[in-house]
């Protein structure tokens, strides 16, 4: 397997790292003001409501980056081109941890709300499948010794666990859940007050900026690491 | 295009439509067993001569909640159409209130009676500070319960 990916590409984005760190910590301080003194109450739920601004931002990346997941995995498997492997190597951990932090707040704003920690209703178990589909494209990296035969199962597992994310968009609006339907979409106004959505979007851009953080810099270890790999092979050959 | 290209786009699409069409047949024949809950209306037309554990959800009525000192909770869940009386014994939740969504387990008796277990409330879509709903409700304005 050959790098036609040169060191240089990935200094740049190096340099590129302090940046986006710095814009991390300072989005975040400015979301975390607004979301817990800048904005007010919810009429029905008080001040529970506020961990709304931490939850849904995850739900929403971690969405993404599964699609992103599936998307390079399609990428690599039709045109073999090993940087779409790196993509969907480096992005599986982050989309992971989002979604564990979507569903842990969720859980933790069920108790006030609903009264429960957890439920099966379609919107949080297809939540928990889309977890363990994270875990199983890591494992499955770890598990197969040979590379090539690793990238075709992993990506094939990315491909197929795709379907899970309209599951889960459409969920709410197919099936009848605890959950509740989404507050904000394309079609309607959003029914969220405009003092809480500005907060929401704040911690979306943080939330954001943390995971680009995050990817540039685990695309950069992956990129060294599969250089080690290739290194290590040619002196066995 | 090269041709080991192109014969792995056409695998990647024939896989792709035959998951497609496997996971919508999954899919619409699970639609009932993946409902969380039942409307009252859903309810009646359900045959629930089996006595197992199932969930009703909907609006609690208004004027409906009677609740006595020894912790049992009375109430009336509908959907615009049809109405259910709901037994409860223990303590509701926060949320639970008129006119708000609810979700209760248990088991439904034939007279109409749904003896419930669980008490889950069900909140909505809107988000909203209190002093927006009071000048909503001030001017007039105010479409919800």
């Amino acid at each position: 397997m050959y790098l036609k990916l040169k060191k240089s590409y990935f200094d740049v984005l190096d340099r590129f790292t302090p940046f986006l760190i710095i814009m991390t910590i300072v989005s975040f301080i400015i979301g975390s003001y607004f979301a817990l003194y800048g904005s007010p109450p919810d009429y029905i739920q008080g001040d529970s409501m506020r961990i709304m601004y931490v939850h849904v931002p995850s739900a929403w990346w971690a969405l993404m980056s599964y699609s992103v997941l599936a998307v390079s995995c399609t990428i690599w498997f039709i045109t073999r081109n090993p940087f779409f492997n790196l993509i969907a190597k480096s992005i599986a951990p982050i989309g992971a941890v989002f979604t564990l932090i979507a569903l842990v707040t969720g859980s933790i704003w069920g108790k006030p709300t609903w009264g429960v920690w957890w439920v099966w209703d379609a919107r949080l178990t297809s939540m928990l499948l889309l977890f363990f589909l994270y875990l199983a494209y890591i494992f499955l990296w770890q598990a197969i010794s040979n590379k090539d035969l690793a990238s075709k199962i992993s990506a094939a597992l990315a491909m197929i666990g795709f379907i899970n994310v309209p599951i889960i968009k459409f969920s709410v609006d197919w099936w009848n859940t605890l959950h509740q339907p989404a507050s904000i979409s394309k079609l309607s106004s959003p029914s969220i007050d405009e003092s809480m959505l500005i907060p929401l979007f704040i911690m979306a851009f943080a939330s954001l900026c943390f995971l680009i953080t995050m990817f540039s810099v685990r695309l950069r270890i992956e990129f060294i690491e599969s250089r080690i790999s290739r290194l290590r092979q040619k002196i066995y050959d | 295009m090269t041709s080991p290209v192109k014969k792995r786009l056409i695998k990647f699409l024939l896989s792709l439509i035959v998951l497609a069409i496997s996971i919508l047949i999954i899919v619409y024949n699970l639609r009932d067993n993946i409902v969380y809950f039942y409307s009252p209306s859903e309810l009646q037309d359900l045959n629930t001569s089996d006595v197992r554990i199932l969930r009703l959800g909907g609006l609690v009525s208004t004027g409906s909640i009677q609740s006595e000192t020894n912790g049992i909770h009375r109430f009336k869940i509908n959907d615009g159409n049809e109405e259910i009386s709901v037994k409860f014994e223990g303590i509701l939740p926060n949320l639970f209130a008129e006119d708000k969504g609810v979700v209760v387990e248990g088991k439904y008796i034939k007279d109409e009676l749904f003896i419930a277990l669980k008490v889950l409330a069900k909140h909505d879509e809107n988000y909203m500070p209190p002093e927006v709903i009071d000048s909503l409700k001030q001017t007039g304005n105010w479409q919800g319960e």
